[in-house]
This record gives C-alpha cells, sequence and structure tokens, in this order.
C-alpha cells in the first residue's frame, strides 16, 4: 500500500515536472493538459472536479499552474500530493531561466543580440496590445456603465496619479464584492 | 537580508496578479522596476520577452529571472518560493470555502469587476514598453522615434490580429527582422 502511494506522488511529481517544461503560454494551456493527464489518462478525478479546479485556480491569486498543481496535489495525495506537485511544477522554470540569466548577462552587452532583442520589444509591445483589445473588447461588450468606468478609472489612476497596482485590485475586489451581495439582497427580497 | 526582500516582494506579486500570466505583469513591474529598482524599464522588456518564450508561469519565469540577477541561485530560489507560498494559503483556504458553501457567485462578482480593472493596468505597462521602444526612454519628440521600432510594432501588431500567427513567432520575427536591418544599414 505504501509503495502505492509513493509510486502515485512519483508519477504526480513527473507528469507536473513533463506538462510544467512544455508548455508555453499562461495557465490556461496548463490546465487543460492537466485535464488530459490527471483525467483522462490516470482517472484520478472526474472531469465536473477538474472544471471546478480550474474555476478556483482562475480565482485565487497567484499563477493558475501553481494553484491548480496544489488542488489536483491535494486531491490525490494529501500534503505530500501537494508538495509534490507543485515541487514538480517549480523546477523547470527555476532551472531554465537560470541558465538563461546567465548567458543574458554574457550576451546582453553584444550589440547584435541588442538589436535582436529591441526587435523582439516591439513584438512584446504588440502582443499587449492585442490582449488589451481582446480583454477589452470583452468587458465593453458587457455593456455595463459601471465596469467601464472601473476600467477607465483603473487606468487613469495608474498611469496618470501613479496609484499603486495593489491597491486598484482591491478597490476594484471590494466594489465588486459589494455590488454582488447587493444584488443577491435585491433578489431575495 | 536581500534573499528575505525578494521573498517578500515576490509574494506581494503572487498576491496581486489574479487570473492568469498578463494580470501578473502591471505588479512584477511595479515591485522589481519600481520599488526596487532591481531592473530597468528595458530588462524588464527583456524579461516579458524572456518570460513568453519560455514555458512556465510567467510569475515563476520573472522571479528566477530577478533573484538571479539580484542574488544568484540562492535569490532565484527565495523569489520562487515567495511566489508558490500565497497560493499554499489561499487556495487551501478557497478550496474550503467552497467544499462548504458550494456556490462561486460571489467569488464570480469580484472576478466581474477585476477584469476591466486588470485590462486597465496591462493597458498601462503595455504603454509603457511601447514608449521604450518608440522613444527608448527619451523625450517624447519625432526627431528621437525610432521608426524600425514603429514599424515592426504595427507588423507585428497586423499578424497578431489579423493573421492570427502565434505570439512566438511573431517575437521571433521582430527580433530577426530587427538583426537584419541593423546589419545591413550597419546600425550595429
Amino acid at each position: 500500500m505504501k509503495e502505492k502511494t509513493q509510486g502515485k506522488l512519483w508519477q504526480l511529481f513527473v507528469s507536473m515536472l513533463a506538462i510544467s517544461a512544455c508548455t508555453f503560454g499562461g495557465g490556461f494551456v496548463i490546465v487543460s493538459l492537466m485535464k488530459k493527464k490527471f483525467v483522462d489518462e490516470y482517472g484520478w478525478l472526474d472531469e465536473s472536479e477538474m472544471l471546478d479546479y480550474t474555476a478556483l485556480s482562475q480565482s485565487c491569486p497567484g499563477a493558475i499552474a501553481v494553484n491548480a498543481a496544489i488542488l489536483v496535489g491535494w486531491r490525490v495525495g494529501g500534503a505530500a500530493g501537494m508538495l509534490a506537485a507543485v515541487l514538480g511544477t517549480m523546477l523547470p522554470p527555476l532551472g531554465i531561466l537560470t541558465v538563461i540569466t546567465m548567458f543574458y548577462s554574457a550576451f546582453v552587452g553584444n550589440p547584435y543580440v541588442t538589436l535582436l532583442l529591441s526587435g523582439m520589444q516591439a513584438g512584446v509591445a504588440a502582443v499587449l496590445c492585442d490582449v488589451v483589445l481582446s480583454m477589452g473588447r470583452g468587458v465593453l461588450a458587457q455593456r455595463s456603465a459601471v465596469k467601464n468606468a472601473v476600467m477607465a478609472a483603473a487606468f487613469a489612476a495608474v498611469y496618470v496619479f501613479d496609484v499603486s497596482v495593489a491597491m486598484v485590485i482591491v478597490c476594484a475586489g471590494v466594489l465588486g464584492a459589494a455590488l454582488q451581495l447587493a444584488a443577491r439582497k435585491e433578489a431575495d427580497a | 537580508m536581500i534573499l528575505f526582500e525578494l521573498f517578500c516582494a515576490f509574494f506581494e506579486i503572487a498576491l496581486f496578479s489574479i487570473g492568469g500570466g498578463y494580470a501578473a505583469m502591471p505588479m512584477i513591474r511595479s515591485q522589481v522596476v519600481q520599488a526596487h529598482g532591481w531592473m530597468t524599464m528595458s530588462e524588464f522588456a527583456d524579461l516579458l520577452t524572456i518570460a513568453e518564450m519560455t514555458p512556465g508561469p510567467i510569475q515563476l519565469n520573472a522571479a528566477t529571472f530577478a533573484g538571479m540577477r539580484v542574488a544568484g541561485f540562492p535569490g532565484a530560489l527565495c523569489a520562487s518560493l515567495g511566489v508558490v507560498t500565497p497560493s499554499l494559503l489561499l487556495v487551501s483556504l478557497l478550496a474550503y470555502v467552497y467544499r462548504r458553501w458550494q456556490s462561486l457567485s460571489v467569488i464570480q462578482g469580484v472576478l466581474g469587476f477585476l477584469r476591466p480593472a486588470v485590462v486597465a493596468l496591462i493597458a498601462s505597462a503595455g504603454l509603457d514598453v511601447l514608449l521604450l521602444v518608440l522613444f527608448h526612454g527619451q523625450r517624447i519628440a519625432l526627431q528621437t522615434a525610432d521608426w524600425l521600432g514603429a514599424g515592426l510594432f504595427v507588423l507585428a501588431l497586423v499578424l497578431l490580429r489579423a493573421r492570427k500567427m502565434s505570439p512566438i513567432l511573431v517575437m521571433v520575427l521582430c527580433g530577426v527582422l530587427s538583426l537584419a536591418v541593423g546589419v545591413l544599414f550597419g546600425a550595429a
């Protein structure tokens, strides 16, 4: 029995290691790979559980992949499973970026590397612009005056008035909770 | 001491970044560039490029990059632990709340209002990267504008939006074009 648990922990660790090492782009990609591995292949949890875990990991602060690893790890192997899954998720970025940073320091003075990186910065600016346009359109499509006002106010606060990012997040969250509770009370009454 | 500072800075970054990689970015900038001065804006833009092109969550990539530069491998490790710790605490708490009440409506209400704020935050950080590309931190004027950078930005945006090309491919293409133009016209 003990050997079986250890085998499961090892499988959990190796799976998360492989998933974290091979997924480019954000948490949503990682979550769908986790579903393939843990639901479809190993059958450790069912699909609706995985959907709930995905919603929870998105709602929680922190990296989505780390949050999902914690939830699945806990479900599969308790505290030990949680640690195994988190370690597996953590190690690849730690290793890969350590090596890249060493190269970065050595190469950043090189004029060709500078040219390459400055061109890529233009690409990054475009990627961010694309993200803002898509997400912004999603917000506008809801046709909620309050949400549009929150978006405009948040931009002015950070860009013009130098308000801290954390402050903006907390204010928006409190406003959202208050309005939701008020709406629920109205529905009850 | 610097190790503890790294841990705290990335603890805060993880604590206030809700909803995925891009949402973490304004937070990383405010801690790493503005509050602690561990990186210049240009190094931060390089970090975004590198984080986008390597696997794994951006918070962990940023933690390792900043930690390595400030305090070597121990720094990278402390910063990464800082990213994971809030998750360990809060996910267990939220999972408990969820199991107890089986309802996510208040959480969803909060998320519904975080989203517009997050879009605005990303826009603000993105605008700074764009200004860096166009004017290299100099005074904003026609004479200081980098026309190659501006052209690459427009090209990249068209490829992303009209052609739905993969972001990594678009960035590599921009880098190669910039290198080619620099070598051909002797800017290097």
